[in-house]
Formats: C-alpha cells, sequence, structure tokens
C-alpha cells in the first residue's frame, strides 16, 4: 500500500505539471491571447498596454512566466486577470456546490442504471428491454445543455414548479437547497444513466452465463440472491473504472454546461466563465484542480477494484491482473 | 422400469431447445430410474444431451426458449413443473450438483468456506459462524489439507483438483439423495482423475448417495458405476449394468466407445478404434436411428426409429439397434476383436 500510494503521487506531479504547462502554452499562444491588450479597457493607449505588462510581468521570458504562476499556484496568491480576485478563493467557494452537483447526481445516475440495467438484463429480447435501449439512447444522445435550458423552460419558467436555476447553501436552508439541485442533478445524470444501463445490461447478461452463477442456482439460492449476490457484484466491477473516472471529472468541475446551465456558480462554470475571457490563472487552477481529482479517483478506482475482486493487487504501477481463472 | 427402491424416476423425458438455427430437440424420450445407493452413468459424446438431462432435473434448462415435456419423480415430487420455491428446496437440499469446470463453477470473489457456508445458511436455520464451522469440516472430509486456513481463500488460490474438492465438499454439504456429478473429471489431470473418482466413490458408498456420474470416458466408469446408460444424439440407445455393457454390448455405437478405451482383456489393436463420422446436429437429426449414418451395420430398417427394448441382452439390459440377435456378436467382434477370456 505505501508502494502503492508513493507511485500515485509521483505520477500525480508528473500529469499536473503536463497538464499545467499545456494551458499554459495553449492560453499564451493563442491569437488575440495578450492578456494585457485585453486587461487595458477599450482604446487603450501603447503605453498603458506598455504598463500593465510590466507590472504583471507578461514582458518576461515564457518560462519565467510559467514559473511565477505556478508559485503563485502553489503560495495561493493567484489573481485573476481581470476580476483581480484571488482564484484559490474562488475555487474554494465554487467547490461544495460541485461537490453537491457531483454526489447526488452520481447517487441518482448509478442507482437509475442499477436498476435499469439489471431489469434490461433479466429482460432482455423483450419489448420492456427494447423500450429502455430506446430511452438510453435518447438519454445519451441528448446533449445537457439542451435538456438544461427544456427544463429551465418548462419546468422552471413556464411551470413554475422548479426554480430558474441558481444555488442555495445547505447549511442555510436544506429544503430550498434540494429544490434548487433536483434539476441539475437529473439533467447531468440523464447521459450517464444512458451510458451506464447500457454498459451494465450487457455486463448482467455475460455475467448470467457464468458457471458460477449455475453452481448458485444449483446450491438452492433464491433467484434474487443469485442476481445481487453472484451476478450484480460481479457485473459492477467493471463500473467502477467508468465510474471513479466520470465521478473525478465531475468533481473537478467538469460538469461545465449543468453548471452554466443551471447557474451554480461552482468550479465547472468559473472555468467555463475563464475561457470566455481568455482568463489563464483560473483556467490553470482548474484544470490542474481537476487532473488531480482524476488521479485521486483513478487511484481510488484501484484500491476500489482490489477489493471487489480478490484476484487483482494493488501493484506499484497500477491494477495488475494476479492468478488464473 | 418401476422400482420398490428407486428414488428417482425419469420417463420419456424431451427437452428442446429454440435456436437461430431451428429447434434442437436435445434429450429425446430419455427414461430412467435411480435407486438409492447406486451409481448409474450417463455415458456419450458431446451434444448427446447427457448434461443437459442433468440440469433439466434440475430446473437449471428452464427458459423462454426451452420446451420440457415428460415427468421426473423425486420420491414422487415432479420436478419438471415444480416451483420455484420447490426446486430451490430441492436444489442442494435433495438434488446437488458438481460441474465440469472447478476454475470457473466457483464465483471468484468470494472466499471459499463462505460459498460452502452459503448453501448451509440458504437451507438451514443457523447463523454464518456455525455454517462455516460445518464447510470447514466438509472441506477436511473431502481431503482439503489445511481447511481451517483454507476456508478463507479465494478460488483462484487453489488447484483445479482442490476446486473440485471444494465443489464436492459444497455439494455434500446438505446430505443430498442425489448427486449429480457433470463430468466431474473432465477439467483435471488424469492423476487428479482418479483422486477425485475415488472421493465420489467412497462418498457413495459411505453415506449411501445415489449418484449420477456423466461422462464421455468409459475408463471413469468402470470405476465405480453400477449402471450404463449410453446416450446418443439426445436418445438412450443402451442401458445396463456395469458387466452388461461392457462385456455383451449390443449396440454398435457402444462397441466404438469400447473399442477407443485401453483395455486389457482385449487382444492388443494395433490402433484403438475411432468412431468415424462427426455427432449428429440436432437441428436436423438423421431419420429413425440417430447412429445410422455412422453406422457400418446399416440397413434398411435403421430408417425407423428402434425402440429401447430387450433385444439380445440378458432381462434389464436393452438397447435401440435393429440388427437381429444374432448377428450382433459377430459384428462387434469385428469392431472390438473377440475377449482373450470370456
Amino acid at each position: 500500500m505505501g508502494r502503492f500510494v508513493v507511485r500515485r503521487l509521483i505520477s500525480m506531479v508528473f500529469v499536473l505539471f503536463i497538464v499545467s504547462l499545456l494551458v499554459f502554452l495553449i492560453f499564451n499562444k493563442l491569437p488575440g491571447g495578450d492578456p494585457a491588450v485585453r486587461m487595458a479597457g477599450r482604446q487603450p493607449t501603447e503605453t498603458q498596454i506598455e504598463a500593465i505588462r510590466k507590472e504583471w510581468g507578461f514582458d518576461k521570458g515564457i518560462v519565467t512566466q510559467y514559473t511565477t504562476t505556478m508559485n503563485k499556484v502553489f503560495t495561493g496568491d493567484l489573481k485573476s486577470y481581470f476580476t483581480q480576485l484571488d482564484v484559490i478563493n474562488e475555487i474554494w467557494k465554487g467547490l461544495p456546490r460541485t461537490l453537491w452537483l457531483a454526489f447526488g447526481a452520481m447517487v441518482m445516475w448509478m442507482l437509475f442504471s442499477v436498476a435499469l440495467g439489471l431489469y434490461s438484463a433479466v429482460r432482455a429480447g423483450r419489448a420492456s428491454d427494447r423500450f429502455l435501449t430506446v430511452l438510453a439512447l435518447i438519454g445519451i444522445s441528448m446533449p445537457v445543455f439542451w435538456v438544461g435550458a427544456l427544463m429551465n423552460h418548462y419546468l422552471g419558467f413556464k411551470l413554475g414548479i422548479f426554480p430558474n436555476g441558481g444555488y442555495v447553501p445547505l447549511t442555510e436552508n436544506p429544503g430550498d437547497w434540494l429544490y434548487h439541485m433536483i434539476l441539475p442533478w437529473t439533467a447531468l445524470s440523464i447521459l450517464f444513466i444512458g451510458v451506464y444501463s447500457r454498459i451494465l445490461r450487457s455486463n448482467v447478461i455475460e455475467t448470467m452465463n457464468e458457471d458460477y452463477v449455475r453452481t448458485a442456482r444449483a446450491k438452492g439460492l433464491s433467484e434474487r440472491r443469485v442476481m445481487l449476490r453472484h451476478v450484480l457484484r460481479n457485473s459492477m466491477i467493471p463500473i467502477v473504472t467508468l465510474w471513479g473516472l466520470d465521478f473525478g471529472a465531475v468533481v473537478g468541475g467538469g460538469a461545465i454546461l449543468t453548471e452554466s446551465v443551471f447557474d451554480l456558480q461552482g468550479v465547472g462554470q468559473y472555468a467555463a466563465d475563464a475561457i470566455g475571457q481568455l482568463d489563464v490563472p483560473p483556467l490553470i487552477a482548474v484544470t490542474m484542480f481537476g487532473a488531480f481529482m482524476i488521479v485521486v479517483f483513478n487511484a481510488i478506482v484501484d484500491v476500489l477494484y482490489a477489493r471487489l475482486d480478490p484476484r487483482i493487487r494493488l501493484s506499484g504501477g497500477g491494477a495488475g491482473r494476479g492468478g488464473g481463472g | 422400469m418401476i422400482d420398490r427402491h428407486s428414488l428417482l424416476e425419469v420417463d420419456d423425458l424431451r427437452v428442446g431447445f429454440q435456436t437461430e438455427n431451428g429447434r434442437v430437440q436435445a434429450v429425446d424420450s430419455v427414461s430412467f430410474s435411480l435407486r438409492r445407493g447406486e451409481v448409474l452413468a450417463i455415458v456419450g459424446e458431446s451434444g448427446s444431451g447427457k448434461s443437459v438431462t442433468a440440469m433439466t432435473l434440475m430446473g437449471l434448462t428452464r427458459g423462454p426458449n426451452t420446451s420440457i415435456s415428460g415427468t421426473a419423480r423425486l420420491d414422487g415430487l415432479e420436478l419438471l413443473s415444480a416451483t420455484d420455491e420447490q426446486l430451490q428446496g430441492v436444489r442442494g437440499e435433495r438434488m446437488a450438483m458438481i460441474f465440469q469446470d472447478p476454475m470457473s463453477s466457483l464465483n471468484p470473489v468470494y472466499r471459499v468456506g463462505d460459498q460452502i457456508a452459503e448453501m448451509i445458511t440458504a437451507h438451514r436455520d443457523i447463523d454464518k459462524d456455525a455454517a462455516l464451522e460445518q464447510s470447514i469440516e466438509l472441506m477436511k472430509s473431502v481431503g482439503i489439507p489445511g481447511a481451517e486456513e483454507r476456508a478463507s481463500s479465494y478460488p483462484h488460490e487453489f488447484s483445479g483438483g482442490m476446486r473440485q474438492r471444494v465443489m464436492i465438499a459444497m455439494a455434500l454439504s446438505l446430505e443430498p439423495e442425489v448427486l449429480i456429478a457433470d463430468e466431474p473429471t473432465t477439467a483435471l489431470d488424469v492423476t487428479i482423475q482418479a483422486q477425485i473418482l475415488r472421493l465420489i466413490a467412497e462418498l457413495n458408498s459411505e453415506r449411501d448417495v445415489a449418484t449420477i456420474l456423466i461422462t464421455h470416458d468409459l475408463g471413469v466408469v468402470a470405476e465405480i458405476a453400477d449402471r450404463i446408460i449410453v446416450m446418443y444424439g439426445g436418445r438412450v440407445i443402451e442401458v445396463g449394468t456395469l458387466e452388461q455393457i461392457f462385456y455383451e454390448p449390443q449396440h454398435p455405437y457402444t462397441w466404438g466407445l469400447l473399442g477407443s478405451v485401453t483395455r486389457i482383456d482385449r487382444p492388443k489393436l494395433d490402433r484403438l478404434a475411432q468412431i468415424d463420422g462427426q455427432p449428429p446436429s440436432l437441428v436436423s437429426a438423421p431419420e429413425g436411428c440417430h447412429f445410422r449414418p455412422r453406422c457400418r451395420f446399416a440397413f434398411a430398417k435403421c430408417t425407423d426409429v428402434p425402440a429401447l427394448e430387450v433385444r439380445g441382452g440378458e432381462p434389464g439390459h436393452r438397447d435401440r439397434c435393429h440388427l437381429p440377435p444374432a448377428a450382433k456378436p459377430p459384428a462387434r467382434a469385428e469392431i472390438l476383436g473377440t475377449p482373450t477370456e470370456a
């Protein structure tokens, strides 16, 4: 376990370095990416722009600029080029919103995927399975910004059942918090439910044909126990990988569209706003945060994997299959 | 067929599967009885319907694409029409099954002891710890060394032979009346095969468990079977005692099977006999006797399905071959040679 953690930490440093470097280079070399010009406001004079360059260090070499930016990331005084607000602080403010969005949506998509995938698999080939297949395809095909906009318009604006976006902290008013979160959770879950339920369906069908499932039936176990303990349990193992990547991405601010459509003001929306302004400091910080989350959740997935499947041992490198069978 | 000591009575069992290529009659009018304490061997090539027969008795072939008819009574309980609850009560408790591949028959994610214990707790009202105790005792009784520690190992940490012992321990955990062993040694090394067979034979005599042994290997049968059923293309083509089948086989297919086994009581052959051709495709099975296309003694009459009856053997020794009784011994000698001692 110790070796595993050390390896993962080393790979994390590497990933964070590459990601930050890429983001930094892309946004510096982008046409019209010169922040000084855009920071100077309308019709600036050349001297104003020069002054800003000097003040923010844009006149220095690219390597120096990168290292000073990274320094600021880790000392916590990274400032947005445009709002001048402290970036780490802004991320910190958006984090609970993003976390709640990710967690709630994840619970929703996992529950529905398991229920629908299992049901579909058991009824494979019948009308109800075909109906769910079509439904899943529709769910996968609908973009979040569109579904979210429709929900906002019809359920929020026209019918007034749900609020028109926004966020209420849980500590302030739990009922209101839930009221504001239901639509975002649903919108974000739809795609995942479509994908996960399909994958689970095929996993379950495959597992149902395993010899050990026949053994379980031959033991005289109830069908319910056979399905839950022997089929579902083994079908969930491959899902864990996906879960780790997707949940990590959403926690790391990947739900940009959902957060923006419902105006949740989370980490993802913060990143989206920063992209619009080519505001490099928040972008670097959010990307690094996202990469960090993905690496962390990958490690969690590997630990879970080893828990779920005793044939897999935690090795230094990653999940390695050991033993036969 | 009616026998006072008969425990399991199978009569006119038919199992058909609807497949993409058409209907497959996997089991076609199979009848047999199993007596208490006896070892009944069902012998045949792959695809002869022997495993389907056994799995149908356990209710494991039921499904939307399966049609099952006939009767199968376990001590009066009709298995083929039993409800799911009745079947759950039978499975493991009264009839237990060991499968061919011990590598894949145990769930890889649970500890071996827990998998045995799960069967006990599913049927008996005892707590998990007590069931685990029993599991360890069972593992000891089937010769698994260090059972206490091994109970908390996972299946992949066991060898094939040890896994099959685990399966046997599991099958015996509730002292079933019937044990069905479906090719229990096929996936194992030859040296381990003998051990496992000896174990099954011992359990059969010590615990008086009626055993159905399914195999394609007559060598396996010779060791422990009391009676033998030979199946071909979904039908029983010959049934008799071990001695009857080995010394007075009546059906050309049985001759072929026996000829492909090395024997010390027959003259040494330059090469073992082989049965030419392929087992029939059950989607388009040949008319009449299924073995006809591969049988060198086939004649006009063979396009009618021969009934399973006493045709040349002793009472109780029945077969499905139209050859006249007098024509059988010379034909048999052509394939098997003449016994050196008779």
